[in-house]
Protein backbone atom coordinates (compact mmCIF):
# COMPACT_ATOMS: atom_id res chain seq x y z
CA UNK A 1 0.00 0.00 0.00
CA UNK A 2 1.54 3.38 -1.06
CA UNK A 3 1.40 5.90 1.39
CA UNK A 4 2.94 9.40 1.96
CA UNK A 5 3.90 10.12 5.83
CA UNK A 6 4.93 13.83 6.27
CA UNK A 7 6.08 15.11 9.71
CA UNK A 8 7.03 17.92 11.47
CA UNK A 9 7.87 19.33 8.27
CA UNK A 10 9.67 22.70 8.58
CA UNK A 11 10.65 25.12 5.32
CA UNK A 12 12.56 28.63 5.45
CA UNK A 13 13.01 30.78 2.12
CA UNK A 14 14.52 33.91 2.39
CA UNK A 15 15.71 33.38 5.73
CA UNK A 16 11.90 33.26 6.92
CA UNK A 17 10.22 30.27 8.32
CA UNK A 18 7.32 29.85 5.41
CA UNK A 19 6.19 26.34 7.05
CA UNK A 20 6.50 24.71 11.07
CA UNK A 21 5.46 21.91 12.16
CA UNK A 22 3.63 20.51 9.13
CA UNK A 23 2.38 16.59 9.25
CA UNK A 24 -0.06 15.05 7.61
CA UNK A 25 -0.66 11.55 6.16
CA UNK A 26 -2.04 10.72 2.59
CA UNK A 27 -2.52 6.95 1.66
CA UNK A 28 -3.58 5.59 -2.14
CA UNK A 29 -6.78 6.82 -3.53
CA UNK A 30 -6.59 9.56 -1.07
CA UNK A 31 -6.77 13.42 -1.77
CA UNK A 32 -6.11 15.99 0.65
CA UNK A 33 -6.67 20.05 -0.43
CA UNK A 34 -4.37 22.44 1.14
CA UNK A 35 -6.35 25.54 1.83
CA UNK A 36 -4.80 28.79 3.26
CA UNK A 37 -4.44 32.60 2.71
CA UNK A 38 -2.14 33.77 -0.07
CA UNK A 39 1.44 33.47 0.79
CA UNK A 40 0.38 30.63 3.73
CA UNK A 41 2.94 28.23 2.53
CA UNK A 42 0.89 26.26 0.08
CA UNK A 43 3.36 26.36 -3.33
CA UNK A 44 5.99 25.79 -0.76
CA UNK A 45 4.93 22.61 0.37
CA UNK A 46 4.05 21.06 -2.61
CA UNK A 47 7.20 21.99 -4.01
CA UNK A 48 8.88 20.58 -0.58
CA UNK A 49 7.02 17.41 -1.23
CA UNK A 50 8.46 17.17 -4.62
CA UNK A 51 11.97 18.04 -3.56
CA UNK A 52 12.25 21.51 -5.33
CA UNK A 53 12.86 23.38 -2.34
CA UNK A 54 15.49 22.46 0.88
CA UNK A 55 13.53 21.22 4.24
CA UNK A 56 15.18 22.97 7.47
CA UNK A 57 13.32 20.30 9.16
CA UNK A 58 11.26 17.22 9.73
CA UNK A 59 10.85 14.26 6.95
CA UNK A 60 8.96 13.28 4.10
CA UNK A 61 8.33 9.09 3.62
CA UNK A 62 7.30 7.42 1.14
CA UNK A 63 6.54 4.19 1.67
CA UNK A 64 5.38 0.89 -0.29
CA UNK A 65 6.66 1.85 -3.61
CA UNK A 66 10.28 0.81 -5.33
CA UNK A 67 10.93 3.85 -6.71
CA UNK A 68 12.10 7.26 -4.99
CA UNK A 69 9.64 9.71 -4.71
CA UNK A 70 10.54 12.00 -7.42
CA UNK A 71 9.87 9.76 -9.88
CA UNK A 72 6.90 8.96 -8.19
CA UNK A 73 5.25 11.74 -8.38
CA UNK A 74 4.22 14.43 -11.36
CA UNK A 75 4.06 18.05 -9.92
CA UNK A 76 1.79 20.36 -11.38
CA UNK A 77 3.10 23.89 -10.52
CA UNK A 78 1.92 27.33 -11.67
CA UNK A 79 5.08 27.01 -14.71
CA UNK A 80 3.27 24.97 -17.60
CA UNK A 81 6.72 24.14 -18.73
CA UNK A 82 6.17 24.77 -22.24
CA UNK A 83 8.44 26.24 -24.95
CA UNK A 84 6.41 28.93 -26.96
CA UNK A 85 7.94 27.72 -30.42
CA UNK A 86 7.32 23.85 -30.42
CA UNK A 87 4.12 22.46 -31.30
CA UNK A 88 1.94 21.53 -28.36
CA UNK A 89 2.20 17.66 -29.12
CA UNK A 90 6.16 18.22 -29.39
CA UNK A 91 6.04 19.54 -25.83
CA UNK A 92 4.65 16.83 -24.64
CA UNK A 93 6.81 14.35 -26.49
CA UNK A 94 9.83 15.09 -24.05
CA UNK A 95 7.58 14.42 -21.03
CA UNK A 96 6.11 11.51 -22.33
CA UNK A 97 9.43 9.76 -21.93
CA UNK A 98 10.11 10.51 -18.25
CA UNK A 99 10.47 7.75 -15.92
CA UNK A 100 7.59 5.89 -14.67
CA UNK A 101 4.62 3.86 -16.32
CA UNK A 102 3.44 4.38 -19.75
CA UNK A 103 0.60 6.51 -19.89
CA UNK A 104 -1.48 7.43 -22.59
CA UNK A 105 -0.05 8.22 -26.12
CA UNK A 106 0.35 11.56 -26.40
CA UNK A 107 -2.61 12.53 -29.21
CA UNK A 108 -5.11 10.64 -26.38
CA UNK A 109 -3.99 12.52 -23.66
CA UNK A 110 -4.69 15.92 -25.59
CA UNK A 111 -8.12 14.30 -26.79
CA UNK A 112 -8.87 13.98 -23.08
CA UNK A 113 -8.47 17.52 -22.24
CA UNK A 114 -9.85 18.61 -25.09
CA UNK A 115 -7.15 19.55 -27.39
CA UNK A 116 -6.85 17.56 -29.74
CA UNK A 117 -7.39 19.55 -32.81
CA UNK A 118 -4.85 21.98 -31.96
CA UNK A 119 -1.91 19.29 -31.79
CA UNK A 120 0.50 20.86 -34.52
CA UNK A 121 0.20 24.49 -33.12
CA UNK A 122 2.63 26.53 -31.52
CA UNK A 123 2.20 26.39 -27.78
CA UNK A 124 2.64 30.24 -28.30
CA UNK A 125 -0.28 30.97 -29.55
CA UNK A 126 -2.58 29.01 -26.39
CA UNK A 127 -4.61 30.71 -24.05
CA UNK A 128 -3.70 30.63 -20.89
CA UNK A 129 -6.65 27.99 -20.18
CA UNK A 130 -5.75 26.08 -22.89
CA UNK A 131 -1.89 26.06 -21.61
CA UNK A 132 -3.14 24.49 -18.36
CA UNK A 133 -5.09 22.25 -20.15
CA UNK A 134 -1.44 21.11 -21.93
CA UNK A 135 -0.22 20.75 -18.79
CA UNK A 136 -2.94 18.60 -17.18
CA UNK A 137 -2.03 16.72 -20.30
CA UNK A 138 1.34 15.97 -19.28
CA UNK A 139 -0.01 14.01 -15.88
CA UNK A 140 -1.59 11.63 -18.38
CA UNK A 141 1.35 10.76 -20.71
CA UNK A 142 3.80 9.14 -18.03
CA UNK A 143 1.38 7.23 -15.14
CA UNK A 144 2.78 8.45 -11.57
CA UNK A 145 0.71 7.81 -8.01
CA UNK A 146 1.09 10.90 -6.32
CA UNK A 147 0.07 14.89 -8.18
CA UNK A 148 0.99 17.32 -6.66
CA UNK A 149 -1.64 20.00 -7.98
CA UNK A 150 -1.08 24.01 -7.29
CA UNK A 151 -4.01 26.06 -8.55
CA UNK A 152 -5.26 23.50 -10.66
CA UNK A 153 -7.91 25.19 -12.09
CA UNK A 154 -6.81 28.82 -12.07
CA UNK A 155 -7.72 30.21 -15.21
CA UNK A 156 -9.86 26.99 -16.45
CA UNK A 157 -13.47 27.79 -18.11
CA UNK A 158 -16.57 25.25 -16.97
CA UNK A 159 -15.90 22.61 -18.93
CA UNK A 160 -12.43 22.32 -18.50
CA UNK A 161 -13.17 22.59 -14.83
CA UNK A 162 -15.45 19.36 -15.42
CA UNK A 163 -12.86 17.69 -17.53
CA UNK A 164 -10.16 17.91 -14.22
CA UNK A 165 -12.82 16.95 -11.83
CA UNK A 166 -12.97 13.85 -14.10
CA UNK A 167 -9.51 13.14 -14.49
CA UNK A 168 -8.67 14.08 -10.51
CA UNK A 169 -11.50 11.23 -9.87
CA UNK A 170 -9.92 8.71 -12.56
CA UNK A 171 -6.61 9.37 -10.46
CA UNK A 172 -7.74 8.70 -7.31
CA UNK A 173 -10.24 6.03 -7.90
CA UNK A 174 -7.50 3.93 -9.88
CA UNK A 175 -5.58 4.10 -6.41
CA UNK A 176 -3.77 7.41 -6.92
CA UNK A 177 -2.68 10.11 -3.97
CA UNK A 178 -3.44 13.63 -4.60
CA UNK A 179 -2.45 16.28 -2.73
CA UNK A 180 -4.02 19.50 -4.16
CA UNK A 181 -3.57 23.50 -3.30
CA UNK A 182 -6.63 25.24 -4.04
CA UNK A 183 -9.15 28.35 -2.97
CA UNK A 184 -12.10 26.14 -4.07
CA UNK A 185 -13.57 22.93 -2.71
CA UNK A 186 -12.23 19.81 -4.59
CA UNK A 187 -14.94 18.10 -6.81
CA UNK A 188 -14.21 15.01 -5.39
CA UNK A 189 -14.49 13.68 -1.89
CA UNK A 190 -10.93 14.94 0.55
CA UNK A 191 -9.44 15.89 3.62
CA UNK A 192 -8.69 19.68 4.02
CA UNK A 193 -5.28 20.79 5.53
CA UNK A 194 -5.51 24.67 6.29
CA UNK A 195 -2.01 26.35 6.45
CA UNK A 196 -1.40 29.40 8.21
CA UNK A 197 -4.21 29.22 10.43
CA UNK A 198 -2.73 29.74 13.78
CA UNK B 1 15.73 6.91 -19.31
CA UNK B 2 17.49 6.72 -22.75
CA UNK B 3 14.80 7.95 -24.61
CA UNK B 4 14.87 10.92 -22.56
CA UNK B 5 18.37 11.74 -22.49
CA UNK B 6 18.22 11.58 -26.19
CA UNK B 7 14.95 13.30 -26.69
CA UNK B 8 16.51 16.12 -24.30
CA UNK B 9 18.93 16.66 -27.04
CA UNK B 10 17.26 17.09 -30.01
CA UNK B 11 14.85 18.92 -28.37
CA UNK B 12 17.65 21.78 -27.21
CA UNK B 13 18.93 21.98 -30.59
CA UNK B 14 15.93 22.36 -32.42
CA UNK B 15 14.91 25.24 -29.63
CA UNK B 16 18.47 26.52 -30.55
CA UNK B 17 18.01 26.38 -34.33
CA UNK B 18 14.66 27.77 -33.98
CA UNK B 19 13.14 31.56 -33.99
CA UNK B 20 14.71 33.37 -31.39
CA UNK B 21 17.07 30.22 -30.79
CA UNK B 22 20.55 32.12 -31.00
CA UNK B 23 22.23 29.40 -33.02
CA UNK B 24 22.46 32.13 -35.96
CA UNK B 25 23.62 34.49 -34.54
CA UNK B 26 26.59 33.01 -33.02
CA UNK B 27 27.23 31.71 -36.56
CA UNK B 28 27.00 35.33 -37.35
CA UNK B 29 28.89 36.92 -35.03
CA UNK B 30 32.06 34.27 -35.77
CA UNK B 31 31.67 35.52 -39.77
CA UNK B 32 31.55 38.99 -38.71
CA UNK B 33 34.63 39.34 -36.25
CA UNK B 34 36.39 37.23 -38.99
CA UNK B 35 35.25 39.85 -41.80
CA UNK B 36 36.29 42.72 -38.95
CA UNK B 37 39.76 41.35 -38.63
CA UNK B 38 41.18 42.70 -42.23
CA UNK B 39 40.08 46.12 -41.81
CA UNK B 40 41.64 45.94 -38.26
CA UNK B 41 45.12 44.44 -39.24
CA UNK B 42 45.28 46.09 -42.85
CA UNK B 43 45.81 44.18 -46.63
CA UNK B 44 49.16 42.65 -45.65
CA UNK B 45 48.61 38.73 -46.56
CA UNK B 46 51.32 36.93 -45.35
CA UNK B 47 50.46 38.59 -41.45
CA UNK B 48 46.97 37.93 -42.03
CA UNK B 49 47.55 34.13 -43.19
CA UNK B 50 49.46 34.02 -40.03
CA UNK B 51 47.59 35.02 -37.68
CA UNK B 52 44.19 33.40 -39.51
CA UNK B 53 44.31 30.31 -37.83
CA UNK B 54 44.42 32.20 -33.60
CA UNK B 55 41.83 34.89 -35.20
CA UNK B 56 39.40 31.75 -35.96
CA UNK B 57 40.23 30.39 -32.77
CA UNK B 58 39.03 33.06 -30.46
CA UNK B 59 36.16 34.29 -32.99
CA UNK B 60 34.92 30.73 -32.40
CA UNK B 61 35.60 30.97 -28.56
CA UNK B 62 33.46 34.25 -28.29
CA UNK B 63 30.73 32.85 -30.14
CA UNK B 64 30.08 30.15 -27.54
CA UNK B 65 30.54 31.89 -24.85
CA UNK B 66 28.04 34.45 -26.35
CA UNK B 67 25.01 31.99 -26.89
CA UNK B 68 25.20 30.37 -23.67
CA UNK B 69 23.74 32.77 -21.31
CA UNK B 70 19.91 30.97 -21.47
CA UNK B 71 21.44 27.42 -21.44
CA UNK B 72 19.10 26.99 -18.25
CA UNK B 73 17.35 29.67 -17.52
CA UNK B 74 14.69 29.25 -19.72
CA UNK B 75 13.80 26.44 -18.63
CA UNK B 76 14.09 27.72 -15.11
CA UNK B 77 11.73 30.57 -16.11
CA UNK B 78 8.90 28.34 -17.74
CA UNK B 79 9.46 25.65 -15.21
CA UNK B 80 10.90 22.60 -17.67
CA UNK B 81 13.65 22.61 -15.21
CA UNK B 82 11.61 21.48 -11.85
CA UNK B 83 9.77 19.08 -14.54
CA UNK B 84 13.25 17.50 -15.71
CA UNK B 85 14.57 17.36 -12.09
CA UNK B 86 11.48 14.91 -12.02
CA UNK B 87 12.29 12.99 -14.57
CA UNK B 88 14.19 10.54 -12.75
CA UNK B 89 17.32 11.71 -14.97
CA UNK B 90 20.17 12.51 -12.63
CA UNK B 91 20.94 15.98 -13.14
CA UNK B 92 24.07 15.77 -14.58
CA UNK B 93 23.05 13.77 -17.18
CA UNK B 94 20.41 16.21 -18.14
CA UNK B 95 23.06 19.11 -17.97
CA UNK B 96 25.15 16.85 -20.68
CA UNK B 97 22.18 16.65 -22.45
CA UNK B 98 21.61 20.10 -22.87
CA UNK B 99 25.07 20.55 -23.47
CA UNK B 100 25.44 18.61 -26.28
CA UNK B 101 22.08 19.61 -27.98
CA UNK B 102 23.55 23.21 -27.46
CA UNK B 103 27.16 22.55 -28.92
CA UNK B 104 24.96 20.79 -32.15
CA UNK B 105 23.16 23.37 -32.72
CA UNK B 106 25.86 25.96 -32.11
CA UNK B 107 29.44 24.61 -31.85
CA UNK B 108 29.36 22.23 -34.77
CA UNK B 109 28.07 24.87 -37.44
CA UNK B 110 31.19 27.12 -36.31
CA UNK B 111 33.35 23.75 -37.18
CA UNK B 112 32.25 23.14 -40.66
CA UNK B 113 32.02 26.94 -41.50
CA UNK B 114 35.57 27.24 -40.23
CA UNK B 115 37.69 26.04 -44.03
CA UNK B 116 35.64 28.90 -45.35
CA UNK B 117 35.88 31.30 -43.32
CA UNK B 118 39.80 30.47 -42.95
CA UNK B 119 39.99 31.03 -46.84
CA UNK B 120 38.61 34.71 -46.20
CA UNK B 121 41.82 34.73 -44.01
CA UNK B 122 43.87 33.40 -46.82
CA UNK B 123 45.24 30.68 -44.27
CA UNK B 124 46.98 27.52 -45.85
CA UNK B 125 45.14 24.64 -46.36
CA UNK B 126 47.39 22.76 -44.36
CA UNK B 127 46.54 25.91 -41.29
CA UNK B 128 42.68 25.17 -41.97
CA UNK B 129 42.98 21.54 -41.64
CA UNK B 130 44.11 21.70 -37.99
CA UNK B 131 41.52 25.13 -37.18
CA UNK B 132 39.14 22.65 -38.12
CA UNK B 133 40.32 19.77 -36.16
CA UNK B 134 41.05 21.44 -33.38
CA UNK B 135 37.51 23.53 -33.33
CA UNK B 136 35.97 20.21 -33.65
CA UNK B 137 38.04 18.75 -30.20
CA UNK B 138 37.76 22.16 -28.64
CA UNK B 139 34.40 23.82 -29.06
CA UNK B 140 32.57 20.66 -27.16
CA UNK B 141 34.85 22.27 -24.38
CA UNK B 142 34.24 25.27 -24.62
CA UNK B 143 30.60 24.35 -23.93
CA UNK B 144 30.89 22.05 -21.70
CA UNK B 145 33.02 24.38 -18.85
CA UNK B 146 30.65 27.29 -20.14
CA UNK B 147 27.89 25.27 -19.19
CA UNK B 148 28.96 26.05 -15.54
CA UNK B 149 28.82 29.48 -16.19
CA UNK B 150 25.24 29.15 -17.55
CA UNK B 151 23.70 27.51 -14.58
CA UNK B 152 26.25 29.55 -11.98
CA UNK B 153 24.32 33.02 -13.54
CA UNK B 154 20.96 30.89 -13.22
CA UNK B 155 21.83 30.36 -9.72
CA UNK B 156 22.37 33.47 -9.37
CA UNK B 157 19.12 35.22 -11.37
CA UNK B 158 21.57 37.63 -13.61
CA UNK B 159 21.79 37.55 -17.12
CA UNK B 160 23.74 38.23 -20.73
CA UNK B 161 27.39 38.84 -20.80
CA UNK B 162 28.48 37.82 -17.45
CA UNK B 163 28.43 34.48 -18.62
CA UNK B 164 31.27 35.03 -21.02
CA UNK B 165 33.11 37.29 -18.25
CA UNK B 166 33.22 34.90 -15.79
CA UNK B 167 34.27 31.36 -17.97
CA UNK B 168 36.30 33.30 -20.61
CA UNK B 169 39.41 32.85 -18.23
CA UNK B 170 38.59 29.13 -17.93
CA UNK B 171 39.03 28.74 -21.77
CA UNK B 172 42.06 29.96 -21.58
CA UNK B 173 44.26 26.89 -22.21
CA UNK B 174 41.71 25.27 -24.56
CA UNK B 175 42.17 28.26 -26.67
CA UNK B 176 46.15 28.35 -26.18
CA UNK B 177 46.37 24.11 -26.74
CA UNK B 178 43.68 24.54 -29.82
CA UNK B 179 45.81 27.00 -31.47
CA UNK B 180 49.48 26.41 -30.43
CA UNK B 181 48.03 22.68 -32.44
CA UNK B 182 47.42 24.49 -35.08
CA UNK B 183 51.17 26.41 -35.35
CA UNK B 184 52.98 23.21 -34.74
CA UNK B 185 51.35 21.73 -37.77
CA UNK B 186 51.81 24.67 -39.69
CA UNK B 187 55.01 25.20 -38.99
CA UNK B 188 56.18 21.97 -39.94
CA UNK B 189 56.45 20.30 -36.27
CA UNK B 190 54.41 17.21 -34.90
CA UNK B 191 51.19 18.99 -33.10
CA UNK B 192 50.46 15.46 -31.28
CA UNK B 193 50.83 16.63 -28.24
CA UNK B 194 48.87 19.49 -27.94
CA UNK B 195 46.23 18.15 -29.81
CA UNK B 196 46.17 15.50 -26.87
CA UNK B 197 46.41 17.77 -24.40
CA UNK B 198 43.29 19.23 -25.96
CA UNK B 199 41.22 16.13 -26.32
CA UNK B 200 42.28 15.59 -22.54
CA UNK B 201 40.95 19.05 -21.75
CA UNK B 202 38.01 18.16 -24.01
CA UNK B 203 37.20 14.81 -21.96
CA UNK B 204 37.63 16.64 -18.48
CA UNK B 205 35.48 19.26 -19.13
CA UNK B 206 33.21 16.83 -20.84
CA UNK B 207 33.27 14.94 -16.97
CA UNK B 208 33.45 18.35 -14.56
CA UNK B 209 31.35 20.33 -16.23
CA UNK B 210 28.06 18.18 -16.20
CA UNK B 211 29.19 17.82 -12.27
CA UNK B 212 29.74 21.19 -11.27
CA UNK B 213 26.90 22.88 -13.67
CA UNK B 214 24.65 20.36 -11.96
CA UNK B 215 25.81 21.19 -8.65
CA UNK B 216 25.03 24.80 -8.81
CA UNK B 217 21.64 24.12 -10.25
CA UNK B 218 20.89 22.22 -7.04
CA UNK B 219 22.37 24.98 -4.90
CA UNK B 220 19.85 27.58 -6.81
CA UNK B 221 16.69 25.40 -6.32
CA UNK B 222 14.20 26.68 -4.32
Amino acid sequence: MIRLDVRELAVERGGRAVLAGIGFQLAAGEALALTGANGAGKSTLLRAVAGLVPLTGGRIDWQGSSEPIGESLHYFGHLDALKPTLAVADNLVLWSKVAGAPGLPVIEALERVGLDHLDDMPAAYLSAGQRRRVAFARLLVVRRPLWLLDEPTAALDASAEATFGDLLADHVASGGLALVATHRPLPIPAATLRLGAS
Amino acid sequence: MTGFFLALVSRTARLSLGAGGGAFTGLVFFLSVVAVVPFGVGPDMPLLARIGPAMLWIAALLATLLGLDRLFQDDRDDGSLDQMILSGLPLELIVLAKAIGHWLATGLPLVVGAPLFGLMLGADSRSILFVTLTLLIGTPALTFIGAIGAALITAMRRGGLIVAVLVLPFTIPVLIFGVSAVAAASGGIDPATPLMVLAGLALASLVAGPIAAAAALRAALD
